[in-house]
């Protein structure tokens, strides 16, 4: 039934490069919409637990990050559903059934969790704090269930099971179960949720390490740069362990892929590793520094280890010498950075534990500072890695991305590829500009409310406080400043002062 | 058995979309119409309000119709996505456009960013519904048959522009109606005229406009012509046309209370009786629901996975919509992001 379409057809290449550019632009976002609230949870506790206003004003502003990027988040993952059918119709119509059930899970969590960060963020000012509180308590565990349903299908899509092929190759007997928990599952679900918390937490605390190399020590800074920062760093030894675990995974369940981003061209124990390097079609290897045997030694622990090669399948049947050289490059990009991430843990966890302080030295600041970009840049090349790594599979030995792809018009695919990097220029510079403005508001505010000792806050840089008749609001009310007061701005809001 | 509860489920899915998503594209579309920067302030700073906690949750109803097209009916999902390519990829860059342009409008003070992105979130607002429009039309007229390949044949036809004009109009209806409400519960009842006003302009205009579709229909969409004027079809067009009859005189009436409960009630009627006319199709006279539907396990899991959704998302939503309309849910004020407002956690908490 399955022709041999060794020779991939136009369209293949704009639609992958539309998938790819969209879903690297979306992964920056999911470390936020996945972990960020935990660690504004936490946050939040902490507040409330010690009545500590400087740890309730972090978690507040965290929550207004949220806010904007959560928003962002939503949408470009509805382009990603999308894209199944725009680009992949192959790919749903005939494995839908077997795999779709995963993005069901994630369809209602991610609908759990609009609705509970929807009430999270707007709760802060009319709930009751402890009522506001538990009501954002079950939003870590949405997260971690929409995690559960994306991670199902794309471990199915790696190691594809829970089904037989009838007579025309048409899969039946679908036993779900099997289908959601397959072998590269476990292993690829842990090491991404640990990924989400390590980066959010990095780049939340990169942001308070620049300010302290700023010599803005005060106890907000340090507040806002442990509380993130000791979670990530618990979590990055472990991270080790669980990509360590990932990758002897990849090597017992898909050994291809395996040989690919190792660069392994022939079946052979004593396998030597490769660090960087580049794979060329005939099998030879340039540059690169060369580790004997290590290869061997970190798939099975011995250099008797027998590796599968590149060569071992047909051509048509394992990804190009440039796809496993991409594979290969960022994985081992991303092991570089973890290691060095393990590193910043470390030195963290030995002043901590031994000198109960944190580290003095300004190295260790701008390495926090740039711990956050580092480990977004892991998480694409560990994306980069899987997917890559994967072809010329899009469903592992069933089906080819080439036979997948939609029978538009390479032509139409370009325009759109175009159309769509225009558009997420223009939307993710806006998102930092509006987070960079965010924060230069929030800092002049804090310096005249340090200039005036903590003076009220009742008026803002920005102009008159509007106010909603249901309650007290803020600038975020108000109209452009040039124009004349909104509606209800009487200033007698009836709520009291937004206590209940 | 399954096939068709899967379907029905579907189709209310669809119609918790239309009306939800609906009310929050309208909202853009009178937020476009407003009028220039001095003259739209008002409406503007209602729909602002009146949409912040919600919309998010509102569009995430478009997911679950994608996912139970993709899960449940494969073969389906991949014939409307292959055939009407162009509609559906230029919805979803509006989908970017409108979310982004709303969420990253609110931050900004500067007049001339909030016109960019206000101008970006309005025009998308108007777009995206008219493109899904037009892909239903796609498929009640038929033209969408499994194995077509992208054309504008299948989309640009006299029955997807009715359906993506019926779409905009609707969705401003909703939208109106909404809002017109919306002002009553934000105490600014010069807006309540505005858009109670708006919401009977487009009533009259949906009633035009589903009275050419009924005629055009007949020719060009004959299946569901017949769904409509015979049957369950016919019960649920009367239906949608007693709940307009019934909102335009609440809205006349001034008792706005009631005409959100109505105008749902239209949209949604007007909605289920489009996917009776359809029966036993799902693309009429080429996919039958049983002939698309996926394996009996796939989708006996698929509604096990959706009862435990519903039970976990329903009580979720309700307090988020009881919430939200009883004015519990506000923005962060800046005083809340600049320093310990007092008003936080005046009990100290243990």
């Amino acid at each position: 039934m399955v022709p041999l379409l060794a020779d991939a057809p136009a369209q293949l290449l704009p639609a992958r490069e539309l998938m790819a550019f969209t879903l690297a632009c979306h992964i920056i976002l999911v470390p936020f919409g996945v972990a960020l609230p935990l660690i504004t949870l936490v946050m939040h506790r902490r507040g409330l637990r010690r009545n500590d206003p400087v740890a309730l004003l972090l978690a507040r502003r965290w929550s207004a990050v949220m806010a904007v990027q959560f928003a962002v988040g939503v949408v470009t993952g509805t382009v990603l559903s999308f894209e199944f059918g725009l680009l992949w119709p192959g790919l749903m119509g005939k494995w839908g059934g077997v795999f779709g059930i995963g993005f069901g899970v994630e369809a209602w969590a991610f609908f759990l969790e609009a609705v509970l960060i929807a009430i999270y963020l707007y709760g802060w000012r009319r709930l009751k704090p402890r009522t506001h509180f538990l009501l954002g308590l079950p939003l870590p565990a949405a997260a971690l269930l929409g995690a559960f349903g994306i991670l199902a299908a794309n471990s199915w899509m790696n190691t594809p099971q829970g089904f037989t092929l009838d007579a025309q190759g048409k899969p039946v007997n679908v036993q779900v179960w099997a289908a959601i928990f397959t072998p590269m599952f476990g292993p690829q679900f842990w090491h991404f949720v640990v990924a989400m918390l390590i980066t959010a937490g990095y780049t939340v605390a990169g942001v308070y390490a620049v300010g302290w190399l700023r010599g803005r020590r005060d106890r907000y800074h340090r507040l806002g740069f442990t509380v993130p920062f000791t979670l990530a760093a618990v979590f990055t030894p472990v991270q080790f362990l669980l990509g360590d675990s990932l990758a002897r995974s990849v090597f017992h369940k898909q050994p291809v892929k395996f040989a690919a981003t190792e660069i392994v061209w022939r079946t052979d124990t004593r396998v030597p590793e490769y660090i960087f390097g580049r794979l060329h079609p005939d099998g030879s290897v340039s540059g690169g520094i060369k580790i004997p045997q290590f290869d061997s030694i970190l798939a099975g622990f011995t250099t008797d280890t027998k590796v599968t090669g590149l060569s071992s399948v047909p051509a048509s049947d394992r990804p190009t010498a440039t796809q496993a050289t991409i594979a290969h490059w960022a994985f081992d990009l991303m092991v570089v950075i973890g290691s060095l991430l393990i590193l910043l843990a470390l030195w963290y966890g030995w002043c901590r534990l031994r000198r109960h302080r944190l580290p003095a030295s300004p190295w260790f600041f701008r390495g926090a500072a740039c711990a956050g970009v580092a480990s977004v840049v892991t998480v694409e090349c560990g994306w980069i890695t899987a997917e890559v790594g994967r072809q010329p599979w899009i469903v592992y030995g069933h089906m080819r991305t080439g036979e997948a792809v939609t029978a538009t018009r390479p032509v139409s695919l370009w325009i759109m590829l175009g159309l769509v990097v225009v558009v997420y220029l223009f939307i993710f510079g806006s998102l930092l500009t509006v987070l960079l403005k965010m924060r230069a508001g929030w800092r002049l505010a804090d310096g005249q409310a340090a200039d005036r000792g903590r003076e009220p806050e009742t008026d803002t840089p920005y102009g008159p406080r509007s106010r909603v008749p249901a309650g007290p609001a803020g600038t975020d009310d108000v109209p452009p400043p040039d124009g004349p007061a909104p509606p209800g701005d009487t200033g007698s809001g009836p709520g009291g002062g937004g206590r209940r | 058995m399954m096939p068709a509860v899967l379907a029905v489920v579907l189709l209310l899915a669809v119609a918790a979309y239309a009306c939800a998503g609906g009310t929050d594209y309208g909202a853009g579309f009178w937020d476009l119409t407003a009028g220039g920067a001095a003259r739209g302030r008002r409406p503007r700073w209602l729909i602002d309000h009146a949409m912040a906690p919600v919309w998010e949750v509102n569009n995430v109803w478009l997911v679950f119709v994608l996912v139970l097209m993709w899960t449940g009916f494969p073969v389906f999902f991949q014939t409307v996505f292959s055939a009407m390519w162009l509609p559906l990829a230029l919805a979803a860059i509006g989908l970017v456009l409108r979310g982004a342009g709303f969420a990253l409008r609110k931050p900004l003070r500067r007049l001339a960013g909030r016109r960019l992105y206000g101008a970006v979130f309005a025009v998308s607002s108007l777009l995206t519904p008219f493109f899904f429009g037009a892909a239903v039309g796609g498929i009640a007229s038929g033209r969408a048959v499994p194995g077509t390949e992208a054309s504008a044949h299948a989309w640009a036809n006299p029955t997807s522009v009715l359906f993506g004009l019926i779409a905009i109009v609707s969705t401003a209806f909703l939208g109106a109606v909404f809002l017109a409400r919306d002002a009553v519960r934000f105490e600014a009842p010069d807006l309540v005229g505005y858009f109670r006003w708006r919401a009977l302009g487009s009533l009259v205009a949906l009633a035009v406009l589903a009275a050419i579709m009924l005629t055009v229909t007949r020719t060009d969409a004959p299946h569901v012509w017949h769904g409509l004027t015979h049957g369950v079809g016919l019960g649920l067009v009367i239906l949608a046309g007693v709940c307009s009859l019934a909102t335009g005189l609440l809205l006349l009436l001034r008792s706005g209370a009631w005409s959100r409960v109505t105008a749902v009630g239209v949209v949604a009627a007007a909605v289920l009786a489009w996917g009776a006319a359809q029966r036993p199709y799902l693309i009429p006279t080429s996919l039958t629901v049983a002939d698309a539907a996926a394996g009996a396990s796939s989708l006996r899991w698929l509604g096990v996975v959706t009862l435990v959704a519903v039970l976990l998302v329903c009580p979720a939503v309700v307090l988020l919509y009881w919430l939200d309309t009883h004015g519990e849910l506000e923005p962060l004020s800046d005083a809340d992001l600049h320093t310990a407002p007092d008003h936080e956690d005046p009990d100290g908490h243990r």
